[in-house]
């Protein structure tokens, strides 16, 4: 093995450790209570790994939460940019998470058809 | 993707506590609850905390678990991991605050620690070269192979200051500068991992949780020095340490990061373990190449030394676990970097490993000059149960003990060693007011007296002889020409012995006559133990008034001589038959059983 190898093998490892390093650029937060779940967030938060997995997008982390409080409009996501936006998506379904990868997630775009709120952290 | 990486620590302290079993069952458990797919379940080496195990870290979210037993696993799994709350059952408190830690980096004890060696430890999966790779491993050994010479190693080695973290603290760049110099081939490049210290498990640690480190700082001596053959002594108690370092071998070769023609620079190496019986006397360098050899461990008198014959007569260079495992940051970060930490005379850090009665038992690493108040009291989380802290003994067998009023003594190699004592490998045992330090003393001496290999009488028969007094003054049979004879002894000892076990076993001895001899004149003059720990010297009495007639004493008594008084519903201990094992001390509720050492009265 050579230098330039292992810096390879050292970019593509990367991804397999880098939840561990801390303070991604993105945090994504799924509304798993009852509602949420009944409405399909698991599913929804499936598909969204795997596309973020697919992507390559190593600044998001997923994580999970309680009850958000909306329960007509469950799977509730809402993203946390790192000092910045905080936006909220409501019912979502799978098409719509991998196009909030796509857009919000990898060119930073928030889509706005399935935003329903925007605040600043 | 995975949402959640749970680490789960099996080093060798979580798993005696069932971390393996901890882990099959987190695996059932997210299988059957259909997470399989979204989390990770990831097996690391030491997180530091062995007295909390199994302990698990929960990423990105950095909840610390502790005591992770497979029974709490189902709850644990729905609370934090399909509902997304943290389980407060498992999460430690701080000592220092009270307070329940929600994260790790909320933790005194490892907020307060500076990880340059432990760096990877408990991060990543050890058995996978990969996730070393990934937080820039054998980037170093690259760098040096195609961009530095061996005297450039040598020169950034030295520049940062880094001493030998065996004990004695020899710079590391002037020790390899030597070895460059050496005339004849083949070098040979040893680690020792044979750490046998009382209290010591750093160098474990090190092994178990990131073996990589360790290989790749022998690659690069071995460059700078000229050595193409390296060997690691290990011990067998230490299996799975050794079982780490041979999958990391057997995974560096396969990538080609060790073996032939290493970054395509012509460069060799080769790297072999040897697995010791476990003797301590084999962690002295030249007993330590006997047995490497395939002879009997036995040191030999030093000149020649190993930089001029060592294996097979061979220019041999030897460094501890812990500095082949500083190469590898020093060489990344630069020597400037290294030497910004630590004191003026000794740089970077030390991993020590906190031990005996101390609220935080475990391995922290801390930048020198720590004092040894900030290690006990802010990373160690001071003393159990509200004791007093009555010593610290430093560097195992062959170190001294300190007593409380040097506990502003910022540690380092000279330090350590102006008030008697050494740093060693970096073991501390924290003793508490109720340890008896002749007793503390004795114990140390007979781990010396059974660990002497016998080569030399001033240390086989010596350390016998010291033990066989200390073992009397224990038992009440000391006279007054004892402690003489003990200091004659320890000085004849410590000058007479062939090898560093012989010229530090009198160490703990003379350190505890130093600061505390009121307790060893107590037991001789007075045959009393002052701390009533000594079995022989220790009286157990019920105090009638406090005794509530519970019969726990009575039934716990093993010689049955702890009897009803008359007809109340109180207990006495017939004093005849009692053999002062203390199990009716430590079974009472009501504290009515009195442990005392009333000696007998100095004439006058």
């Amino acid at each position: 093995m050579n230098l330039d190898e292992l810096k390879k093998l050292k970019e593509k490892a990367q991804r397999q450790v880098a939840l561990r390093e801390g303070h991604k650029k993105y945090r994504v937060v799924f509304s798993m209570g009852t509602s949420g779940i009944a409405a399909g967030a698991r599913d929804v938060m499936t598909t969204m790994l795997d596309e973020i997995d697919k992507r390559g997008l190593d600044d998001v982390e997923v994580a999970i939460t309680g009850e958000i409080g909306l329960v007509d409009v469950e799977p509730i996501i809402r993203i946390e940019e790192a000092g910045g936006e905080q936006v909220t998506y409501a019912k979502v379904n799978a098409a719509d998470a991998r196009k909030i990868v796509t857009e919000h997630l990898e060119k930073g775009k928030v889509v706005e058809g399935l935003a329903v709120g925007k605040a600043k952290k | 993707m995975k949402r959640t990486h749970i680490l789960v620590c099996t080093g060798t302290g979580c798993a005696s506590a069932g971390s393996f079993q901890t882990r099959d069952a987190l695996l059932a458990e997210l299988a059957k609850r259909g997470l399989s797919e979204e989390l990770d379940v990831v097996e690391t080496g030491c997180m530091g905390r062995c007295d909390l195990g199994p302990v698990s870290m929960i990423h990105p979210d950095g909840t610390f678990y502790k005591n992770v037993k497979t029974a709490e696993i189902p709850q644990l799994v729905e609370e934090h991991f399909l509902k997304g709350r943290r389980y407060e059952k498992l999460l430690p408190t701080d000592p220092e605050t009270q307070h329940l830690v929600k994260t790790q980096a909320d933790f005194t004890f490892f907020n307060r620690q500076l990880r340059i060696v432990r760096d990877n430890c408990g991060v990543i999966n050890p058995e996978k070269i990969e996730e070393y790779i990934a937080r820039d491993g054998y980037l170093a050994l690259g760098k040096a192979l195609t961009q530095m010479t061996p005297e450039e190693v040598i020169a950034e080695i030295e520049e940062s200051g880094l001493r030998g973290r065996g004990g004695a603290g020899f710079p590391t760049g002037r020790k390899w500068g030597l070895m460059r110099k050496a005339p004849l081939h083949p070098k040979y490049v040893v680690c020792n991992a044979d750490e046998g210290d009382p209290g010591a498990f750093m160098n474990r640690s090190v092994l178990e949780g990131d073996p990589h480190s360790v290989i790749e700082g022998m690659a690069i001596g071995a460059y700078a020095m000229g050595a193409h053959q390296g060997y690691v002594y290990i011990r067998a108690e230490y299996g799975l340490a050794v079982k780490r370092l041979h999958i990391a071998i057997e995974q560096a070769y396969r990538l080609g990061l060790l073996g032939k023609n290493l970054f395509e620079t012509g460069f060799d190496f080769d790297l072999e373990v040897r697995i010791g019986a476990g003797a301590f006397v084999c962690g002295e360098e030249t007993a330590l190449m006997r047995s490497v050899e395939g002879r009997r461990g036995q040191p030999s008198p030093r000149p020649p030394f190993p930089a001029q014959r060592g294996l097979w007569e061979k220019p041999t260079n030897i460094n501890n676990v812990e500095t082949w495992a500083t190469i590898r940051p020093i060489l990344l970060k630069g020597a400037e970097w290294f030497a910004s930490i630590g004191t003026e005379n000794t740089k970077g850090t030390k991993v020590f490993c906190l031990a005996g009665k101390i609220n935080n038992t475990g391995v922290a690493e801390l930048p020198f000059g720590t004092t040894l108040r900030q290690m006990i009291y802010e990373v160690g989380g001071g003393i159990p149960n509200g004791k007093k802290l009555k010593a610290i003994q430093t560097g195992g067998p062959s170190g001294g003990v300190i007593p409380e009023q040097f506990l502003d003594t910022p540690v380092e190699y000279e330090t350590l060693q102006k008030l008697g004592s050494i740093m060693g490998s970096g073991g501390m045992v924290v003793v508490d007011e109720d340890s008896c330090m002749v007793d503390f003393a004795r114990f140390f001496m007979e781990f010396c007296c059974d660990e002497s290999c016998g080569k030399c009488p001033p240390c086989r028969v010596g350390t016998r002889q010291m033990l066989l007094i200390l073992e009397r003054i224990c038992r009440g049979e000391g006279e007054p020409e004892d402690i003489a004879k003990l200091e004659e002894l320890a000085d004849m000892v410590k000058s007479a012995s062939l090898c560093g076990l012989g010229q530090t076993a009198p160490n703990p001895v003379l350190t505890t006559l130093k600061y505390f001899r009121d307790e060893y004149e107590a037991h001789i003059r007075e045959k009393r133990c002052p701390a009533c720990a000594c079995r022989e010297l220790v009286h157990f009495e019920i105090d009638v008034p406090l005794c509530k007639g519970c019969s726990l004493c009575a039934r716990a008594c093993p010689v049955q001589t702890i009897e009803r008084l008359g007809d109340q519903k109180k207990f006495i201990i017939h004093q005849e038959k009692c053999i002062h094992c203390g199990a009716c001390f430590d079974v009472c509720k009501f504290d009515a059983v009195k442990k005392t050492s009333p000696g007998i009265p100095v004439p006058a």
